[in-house]
This record gives structure tokens, sequence and C-alpha cells, in this order.
């Protein structure tokens, strides 16, 4: 322990100096032939391992992710001009619906206006008919009512004659008379 | 002997074989166990945490597409479209000594690119690389690197003298500056370590005292940390730019 001891205070000042009991060992030549046949044999094994396996493998990572976004991508691309598409196909059903359903209401409001008009053509007609009967008849019970009014002046006119004179007339002679002034 | 460990600055790059006292050629050491070690660390994120391959993923396939995307960039920025050919190997180089780096930031690990042969190799290897691709490629149309266009003949073999130094000087600067980062770095941090130990040894008042090396190595961890990642990315960049000049050697 004591020996050890002064030695280390003996090296410690000195810090860069030659290592005592040998060389330097990074400049002992005795150790290279180990250390270079260790170097290629593990650098070899390296180089393989990372040029025939990790590297490769690295790279087809790399290319099946950037495939893979772009792929995405184009993908997406391609959902929105679809989006785009059925908006604008919405647009149009929804135009051709409301050009449709305003068609469909003025084919109906013409069709309601012109079953109206045939209606109320058909009634006036019906109403011009019966119009035109009413008259008729009040004409045709017009002259039967003056028929009438013959034969009572008729009758008595021979009333008051057969009163006045005491005779029955002749009722063809009363009608003509009746007739020339009435 | 665990007094000495601690204020032993030079202790933590000892390379010592885990069995047998002799370290040969095939010699199973500390050094090649934390190589085995970063390897299966990395082989954990990049392997096993790919493995579901999942569409969103979790965080251990968050880190591997990270550094998949951050090196990918790196090369593609520095070395264009074509210096991803060499990508796994900027990759392997990248993942490797930020995981070095990273480990031996945990106490009581070894550091592998603290060794100067190891951030040597690599740098031998980029260079290597550069210079064989290079050749394989543009034939003798690759030694215009070294004859920049547009340098009037009087001084072109001054340049040329220089274009070779700098080419010459760039495996050494490479591997020297990973291996001297990461030695400084842990050197200063054991020797904070060792005053905190000794100061509490000392007495009360210094043993007091002592918080100050202790919030040193706290600030100097962070920085290392931050250093274990720049050195990290240095390195891959200044690949890159080297790869470049391989893939277009006319300037």
């Amino acid at each position: 322990m004591a020996e050890a001891l002064a030695q280390t205070t003996g090296t410690q000042v000195p810090a860069g100096a030659p290592h005592e009991g040998g060389a330097f060992p990074p400049f002992d030549a005795t150790t290279f032939s180990s250390q270079l046949v260790w170097l290629a044999i593990t650098f070899g094994a390296l180089y393989y391992l990372m040029s025939k396996v990790a590297l490769p493998r690295v790279a087809g990572i790399l290319e099946t992710r950037q495939a893979k976004i772009s792929g995405d991508l184009d993908a997406a691309t391609a959902m929105q001009a679809k989006a785009a598409e059925a908006g604008a196909a919405y647009d149009k059903t929804l135009a051709d619906a409301k050009a449709r359903a305003q068609a469909t209401a003025q084919q109906m409001r013409d069709k309601l206006a012109g079953e109206a008009d045939v209606k109320r053509k058909a009634l006036e007609a019906e109403l011009n008919a019966k119009l035109d009967a009413a008259e008729k008849q009040v004409s045709a019970m017009k002259a039967q009512a003056m028929t009438n009014v013959g034969a009572i002046a008729t009758e008595a006119a021979s009333a008051i004659v057969a009163q006045i004179t005491g005779r029955t007339p002749d009722a063809a002679q009363i009608s003509a008379a009746i007739a020339k002034n009435g | 002997m665990a007094a000495e460990n601690a204020i032993d600055p030079i202790h933590q790059f000892n390379i010592v074989p885990l069995s047998g006292d002799h370290v040969g050629a095939l010699t199973f050491t500390n050094a090649s166990l934390f190589m085995v070690i970063v390897v299966a660390a990395i082989s954990l994120v990049m392997v096993f945490g790919t493995s579901s391959k999942a569409l969103v993923p979790g965080r251990l396939q968050s880190l591997a597409e990270m550094s998949y995307e951050f090196v990918a960039s790196t090369v593609r920025g520095s070395a264009g479209h074509e210096g991803m050919r060499f990508f796994p190997f900027v990759f392997s180089l990248f993942m490797f000594v930020l995981f070095s780096n990273l480990i031996g930031l945990i106490p009581y690990t070894f550091t592998v690119t603290s060794q100067i042969i190891v951030t040597f190799a690599f740098a031998a290897l980029v260079i290597g690389t550069v210079i064989v691709y290079g050749v394989m490629r543009h034939g003798s149309h690759f030694l215009h690197l070294f004859v920049p266009s547009g340098v009037s003949p009087i001084l072109m073999p001054f340049i040329v003298l220089i274009e070779v130094i700098s080419f010459v000087s760039r495996p050494i600067s490479l591997s020297v500056r990973l291996f001297a980062n990461m030695l400084a770095g842990h050197i200063t941090l054991k020797v904070f370590g060792g005053f905190v130990t000794l100061m509490l040894g000392a007495g009360a008042l210094t043993g007091i005292a002592s918080i100050l090396p202790l919030a040193a190595i706290v600030l100097l961890t962070a920085f290392e940390l931050l250093v274990a990642f720049l050195q990290a990315y240095v390195f891959a960049i200044l690949t890159c730019v080297y790869l470049n000049d391989a893939i277009h050697p006319g300037h």
C-alpha cells in the first residue's frame, strides 16, 4: 500500500510522462498485429452486416414509408375531388328538383285554372239555358193568361149583356168584340 | 492497485490479453473485446432495431433511420450522387468510430479509437480505397489530381510537389486527429479524476475543494461527448471529400 502510494505521487505530477515498465501503450508495436487482425475481423463483419442487411433494410423502410405517404396524399386528393364532385352533383340535383317542383306547381296551377274555367263556362251555359227556359215559360204563361183573360172577359161580357138586355148574347159576337178591343 | 488505476492516466490505454500474458497476432485482448462490443452495439441498433420494419418507427428504428439519413446526406453532399456507391463503407466507418468514441466514455471501458494503429488502419483503408478506385476508374487520368489546370508551367513543379505532399499527409492527419483527440480527452478526464481522489485523501479542507475538479470532470465529460460525435463526423466527411477526389480527380 505504501509502495503504491509512493508510486502514485510520483506519476501524478508529470501527467504525460511515459508509462513506466514499457512503452507508451498506443505506440507499443507488439500489440499492433493483434489489433489489426481483430480490427479487420470486426470491421469486416460490420461492413458485411451494414451493406448486406441493415442499410438495404433501412432504405426499404424509408422507401416504403415515402411510397405510403405519397400514396395516401394521392388518395386524399382523389377523395377530395370526389367530394367536390359529389357536392356539385348534389347542388345540381337540388336545383333540378326545385325547377321540377316549380314546373309541377305551375302545371297544377294552370290545370286547376283551366278546370275552373271550364266549370264556370258550363255553369254559365246551364244558367243561360235555364234563364231561357224560364223566360219561355213566362211568356207561355203570359200568353195562356191572356187567353184566360179573353175567356173571362167573354164570360163577364155575356153576363153583363144578359143582365142588361135579358137575353143571351151570341158568344161568337162577344169574343170578336173583345178581340177587337182587347 | 485500485488507487494506482485511478491515478495513472496512461493505464487505461494498456492492451492486455484476456487469457495468458503474451499478445500475439490472434490474441483476444481488451481492445479486441471492445471492437466486438462496438460492432455488437451497432448491430443492435441497425439490424435488431430495424427488424420489425415498422411503418411508424420505434426508438431503435428511429435511431437507425436517423443515422442512415445523416450519413446519406453527408455522403451525397460532399461526394455527390456517385459517391453513394461508397455509402456502406462511409456508414460503417462513421458508426464504428462514433460507437468506439461513445462507448470509450463509459468508465472502466477501453477506447478502440485511442490506439494510433486503429485510426491509422482506417485512414490507410480510406486512402487505399481512394487510390484503387481512382486508378481503376480513371487510369492515368487519376494523376491529374496532382496537376491542377490553369497553372503556369514555371510554377507547376512546385504545385505538383505541394499536391503530392498534401495527398500523402492526408492519412497521417486523418489518423492522428482522431487518435490525439481521443487520447488527450481521456487523459484529461483521468488526471482530473486523480485530483479528486488525491484531494479527498489529503485532508478535510482539500476534500471540500475537491468539488472543483469533480465539476470539471462533469463539464469535460459533456465536452468529450461533443468531441466523440464531432471526430466521428469529421472522419466521415473527410473520407467523403477524399472519395470525391477519386470520383472527380480533375478538381
